[in-house]
């Protein structure tokens, strides 16, 4: 049996008197596309952002590659986050920033590459998500969509193995957010990270998963494929991509 | 009972000493992150165009009217005894020793420290900080060690630029206006004047700028983690507010024990 990518290990996690996490467990493979869904304020941000270190669990464990993310050595976890990007649920783009800058940044800030290198990695990436010609505009000046692709291109212009998604196309038309979807897809087939997207898209962003974990009252409550899920077997998973809030609540009891 | 007693008692002063010790911990980074290479030469540059360049205007201002209502109060003052021909070094030392510094440093905060704080709370409120730990950039490294050290750069020039300003300043209200003689007056101003006064002057603005910036930077990166609970637009607005108030607090403080020193 292989060894998971990253793996949660009854993880719980509580805000003051707000108990987010009740135990989660959920294995993430390498170079796979797992989406977690859950209702608004369910905890999936927290989620991502225990494997990122902004968060620390209260109690439980987060492991990468068999070994607690806590007691990775100071190098080892640099090295996992060095490869790896976060895409932000509104964006975090810095405003004080170009487009171009914002896209470069990472490498400005993290690397050892000429400018001449940066300026043809970050106009690549630019290119790919088509939003060339924007390199002086500011992030407020740029549209909705626009500002996604931007993030989009900062969070892969370092070539991560892992990406973390949250809601990547919140706010975005049907056009754009499929948009989102195919360079989401496109990417990961090219470069094969593995991908973690919280997401409401359902059922449109099934189609990029390997995995899709259901998170409710804190804990996974459904682990499986597309076809498991859209089969309806699971009461509880079945009721919250129908948006039957009755039937969801019922499912429970 | 007593247990929520000593819990009443208790919790202010303990969240006064942690917010005490992550505030040293944040200063100590920072200072640390200056000497660490490559040095950042561009946003330095930019912090002491926005904290020095933009805050010039105001500082001549500033300096020329105090200047020149400390002309008008010194005159009205020394003529009672006779002694308005030393004009000139009570207007030099007021400002070299006390005003100058002071009045920089609050003004400076005023116009630049609340905006860093506001701009940090924006960041901290909209992730932009998280993207920075999730980029693998040390936020404090990029946030707080170029606007300290372009701090420490512009308070000793601007507060020297508001004691020039400030003594011609008196030299308008107290010569040209009420008629002390011009020569009396300006040599009054170089023969009070000691290295030591000017030194002085610039051991209270060095201090001002790491109290400052320190102060607008700390409430800016932790306006999320305010006694009210408060987060978003709010967060910020309290941040920046508290910045500016306990800035110019320290700042007084700080003046009082220097100049305990130094006297």
């Amino acid at each position: 049996m292989t060894q998971p990518f990253i793996e949660f290990k009854n993880v719980y996690k509580r805000f003051g008197n707000l108990e987010v996490l009740k135990g989660v467990n959920l294995s993430i493979e390498k170079g796979t596309v797992t989406v977690v869904i859950g209702k608004s304020g369910s905890g999936k941000s927290v989620l991502l952002k225990h494997i990122v270190g902004l968060v620390q669990e209260d109690e439980g464990d987060v492991l990468i590659q068999g070994k607690s993310l806590n007691r990775l050595s100071g190098k080892q976890a640099r090295q996992f986050k060095k490869n790896m990007s976060y895409m932000f649920q509104d964006n975090a783009l810095f405003d004080f920033l170009t487009a171009f800058e914002n896209i470069a940044l990472p490498l400005a800030e993290t690397t050892r590459m000429t400018v001449e290198q940066i300026r043809k990695k970050v106009h690549d990436r630019m290119a790919r998500l088509s939003i060339e010609g924007i390199d002086h505009k500011y992030p407020s000046e740029l549209s909705g969509g626009m500002r996604k692709r931007v993030a989009l291109a900062r969070a892969l212009v370092t070539d991560p193995e892992l990406i973390l998604f949250d809601e990547p196309t919140t706010g975005l038309d049907p056009i754009r957010k499929n948009d989102v979807h195919h360079l989401i897809r496109e990417f990961q087939k090219q470069f094969g990270f593995t991908a973690v997207i919280v997401s409401h898209d359902i059922p449109d962003i099934f189609d990029l998963a390997q995995q899709i974990a259901l998170l409710d009252e804190g804990k996974i409550v459904f682990k499986g494929t597309r076809q498991e899920i859209m089969a309806c077997e699971h009461e509880t998973a079945c009721a919250f991509i129908r948006g039957r809030e009755m039937l969801y609540d019922r499912s429970k009891t | 009972m007593i247990t929520r007693l000593i819990e009443t008692i208790g919790s202010p002063f303990s969240s006064y000493i942690e917010s005490t010790g992550r505030l040293t911990r944040f200063f100590l980074a920072g200072i640390r992150q200056i000497a660490v290479l490559p040095f950042q030469w561009n946003k330095i540059l930019d912090q002491i165009g926005f904290i020095g360049a933009k805050s010039l205007f105001v500082i001549l201002l500033t300096g020329l009217f105090t200047g020149m209502v400390l002309g008008l109060q010194g005159y009205y003052s020394l003529v009672d005894f006779g002694s308005e021909a030393a004009l000139g070094a009570a207007v030099a030392l007021s400002l070299i020793r006390e005003l100058g510094p002071v009045l920089t440093a609050i003004m400076i905060t005023a116009r630049a420290g609340s905006a860093m704080t506001a701009e940090i709370g924006v960041m901290r409120m909209s992730e932009q900080i998280d993207a920075l730990i999730t980029m693998q950039i040390n936020p404090v490294r990029f946030i707080f060690s170029p606007r300290i050290l372009a701090a420490l750069i512009s308070f000793p020039l601007l507060t020297a630029f508001f004691d020039v300003v400030g003594i011609f300043g008196g030299f308008l209200s107290g010569s040209l206006l009420m008629g002390i003689n011009e020569t009396v007056y300006m040599d009054k101003v170089i023969q009070s004047v000691k290295m030591i006064d000017i030194w002085g002057g610039f051991i209270k603005s060095f201090v001002f700028a790491l109290v400052v910036a320190t102060i607008c930077c700390y409430r800016g990166y932790f306006a999320h983690m305010n006694n009210q609970g408060q987060t978003g637009a709010k967060g910020v607005s309290l941040a920046t507010t508290s910045a500016v108030v306990q800035s110019c607090i320290w700042i007084l403080i700080f003046d009082y024990a220097i100049t305990y020193f130094l006297v």
